[in-house]
């Protein structure tokens, strides 16, 4: 059955990429901003939390709870420094400041860290390679487990906090219009800074993961940028339940592809995230002139 | 030239035709500069047009038309590697290099119809993937062996001295046509109605602009000077590198260059590539420092200084130097008009 341990390890990868998404669309559905430093700040937070564990020896669990509010502090900073500055000018602003942000992000990381590649494998004793084997050809790795239900739990976790507290409904109510949310007494300024805490918390927690579940080093951010936009857009913009199944989507077309040759895993990712682009395109064309039917001319 | 309004419009200032005569006197000189600049300084010139293209073009992209592009490098390097092909296939090397840009451009006709429908950011990533997919893909041609990368060496069929002048006329030439290219878009009707697009996509649509073609035109453009600017630096450098020629280090610098001369305007580039060619001699040696000072000057720029230096400038002296806008220039009579 190695078909079906493919389709689980697909699956079980874009867990991760969902949870690394999570922060992207949620930014991307209150501010309508894109942040470029999105992956660097994955990696910055690794580093912390391996700097932390490296000096007292602690588990990596342990120190990301003491990194997460540090990250949440981090985030909510970019909103007030940076990004805020978008509402009055234009998308151009903070495009340009959170690629100035990444770079520089990028070198001081290499600056402090040097070039190797490291792991917080070695810190979480046997978890990092521990599986559970369902038959001899089928075996989930209970990190790989872990990551899954750790973004399920954080996809569901923050779709109740947004449709039930009232944090959560002026989140909505101001993602959809800060003006008028305004009007009925909702700080906005305040309420994007929240988002962004809790965007960049996530994030952190997805860089982390990524540091238990492989490798990382100063200029690994871009690449996890890239992915966290993948799965958002091939899920459908603006939906979190749909950054899960982009997720999916995503680590499905980089496992099958690997499987093929193992120089297609990044190829098949691109590939699949463009050809959904496409036939959105072609749908979009299609509804234009009155659905598919009518627009290739078949029946009236 | 008195209207009776109390005011006139203008286009060309003083300033700006005693410049235009300065830059005659500027370009005449760059041209004959190989009959007597030395080798170390003809080849630096050539490395300054190559960066004056590329801040140029990203200009054309975000400052014009609102496009702001994460995936330039797409094209640098695909139109090098596309020269790199046809000089295996047995092309004489310049024309292959040429023909390798035009290639290029002709690939981001049916991108432009893809990526133009994205909108802000989602265009600046989706650019981004673009550029490592056709990373990927060529590193896939067995002549470029992965990350190996290979040689242009056809270039091997010229002196050293001889091959340097030609990169240089050629390098000079391209920047001209493409500086002037931008230059004529700009001072038209079309030059009006990207910028109507930049500001508003949905006024300029609902004023009869054509969006989608207009940013096309921009696009297809700002492609071709960005490959052509690609085989111009594997012209030079001769190694051609998957993991170099579609580097993202390539619009860091555009973006940095295009952002400090001052987005929007037509000389602002010019300045900001030739501030970016200087530090890069200066400090360029420092390695990761230079490059980490580079994004926060980006920030700095982008958060504090959003008109560049050019723009700052402009709006501080009002000086002009090449009419690609309007002036409204208030005639004696309208400042002494009593007030009724």
């Amino acid at each position: 059955m190695s078909f079906f341990n493919l389709v689980a390890q697909g699956v079980l990868l874009g867990g991760y990429y969902a949870l690394l998404a999570c922060g992207l669309s949620l930014m991307f559905g209150v501010m309508r901003i894109i942040n470029l430093a999105h992956g660097d700040l994955a990696i910055l937070a690794a580093f912390l939390v391996f700097s932390i564990s490296d000096a007292f020896g602690l588990s990596p669990f342990l120190s990301l709870v003491g990194v997460l509010p540090i990250m949440a502090a981090v985030g909510w900073a970019l909103q007030r420094g940076v990004l805020e500055r978008s509402l009055r000018s234009g998308m151009l602003v903070p495009l340009l400041a959170t690629f100035g942000l990444s770079i520089a992000l990028e070198n001081l990381l290499f600056e402090a860290y040097g070039a190797d590649t490291r792991s917080l494998g070695g810190m979480i004793g046997d978890l990092a390679f521990d599986s559970y084997e369902v038959t001899s050809q089928f075996s989930v790795s209970y990190l790989a487990a872990l990551i899954f239900a750790l973004s399920v739990a954080l996809l569901g976790g923050l779709s109740i906090f947004l449709k039930t507290t009232s944090l959560g409904r002026a989140i909505r109510a101001t993602a959809e219009d800060p003006d008028t949310a305004e009007l009925v007494g909702i700080d906005a300024r305040a309420v994007y800074a929240v988002a962004a805490a809790i965007a960049v918390a996530t994030v952190a927690l997805a860089g982390v993961m990524l540091g238990m579940r492989a490798t990382f080093d100063p200029y690994s951010g871009p690449m996890q940028l890239i992915f966290a936009f993948e799965a958002v857009v091939i899920g459908g913009i603006g939906s979190l339940w749909g950054t899960l199944t982009g997720g999916i989507m995503l680590g499905l077309a980089q496992s099958i592809g690997a499987a093929i040759n193992p120089k297609w895993f990044l190829l098949a990712g691109h590939l699949t995230f463009l050809a959904v682009l496409g036939i959105r395109l072609f749908r979009d064309w299609a509804r234009a002139r009155g659905g598919l039917r009518s627009a290739l001319g078949l029946g009236g | 030239m008195n209207n009776g309004l109390g005011f006139t419009v203008e286009r060309w200032t003083r300033e700006s035709a005693a410049f235009g005569i300065a830059v005659a006197l500027v370009v005449l000189a760059l041209a004959a500069a190989p009959l007597f600049a030395g080798a170390d300084a003809v080849d630096k010139l050539t490395t300054l047009f190559i960066y004056v293209i590329l801040a140029a073009m990203w200009n054309a992209l975000a400052g014009y038309a609102g496009l702001v592009s994460v995936g330039q490098q797409a094209f640098f390097g695909i139109g090098a590697y596309f020269a790199i092909r046809l000089a295996v296939a047995g092309f004489p090397a310049y024309p292959s290099l040429l023909a390798g840009a035009v290639g290029a451009a002709l690939l981001s006709i049916p991108v432009s119809f893809f990526m133009l429908r994205l909108r802000g950011g989602e265009f600046s990533i989706g650019m981004w993937v673009l550029a490592e997919a056709l990373h990927l893909l060529v590193n896939l041609d067995p002549l470029i062996q992965g990350e190996t990368g290979t040689s242009m060496i056809a270039m091997n069929a010229f002196a050293p001295a001889q091959r340097l002048a030609a990169n240089y006329w050629l390098s000079l030439g391209a920047m001209l046509a493409l500086l002037g290219a931008i230059f004529v878009l700009l001072r038209g009707p079309f030059g009006a109605s990207v910028q109507a697009i930049r500001d508003d996509e949905e006024a300029a649509a609902s004023i009869g602009v054509k969006v989608i073609a207009a940013k096309q035109t921009v696009f297809i453009l700002a492609a071709f000077g960005c490959a052509l600017a690609g085989v111009l630096w594997l012209a030079t450098s001769i190694t051609f590198q998957p993991k170099t020629n579609f580097g993202v280090q390539w619009t860091a610098y555009m973006i940095l260059m295009a952002l400090v001369g001052g987005l929007g305007t037509f000389e602002g580039p010019i300045l900001g590539a030739l501030f970016f060619f200087f530090v890069q001699n200066e400090f360029g040696e420092n390695g990761v420092w230079y490059m980490a000072g580079l994004g926060v000057v980006a920030i700095l720029f982008a958060l504090f200084l959003p008109r560049g230096l050019w723009g700052e400038i402009e709006a501080r002296t009002g000086l002009r130097l090449l009419p690609v806008g309007y002036r409204l220039r208030l005639t004696e009579r309208t400042r002494a008009r009593p007030v009724m």
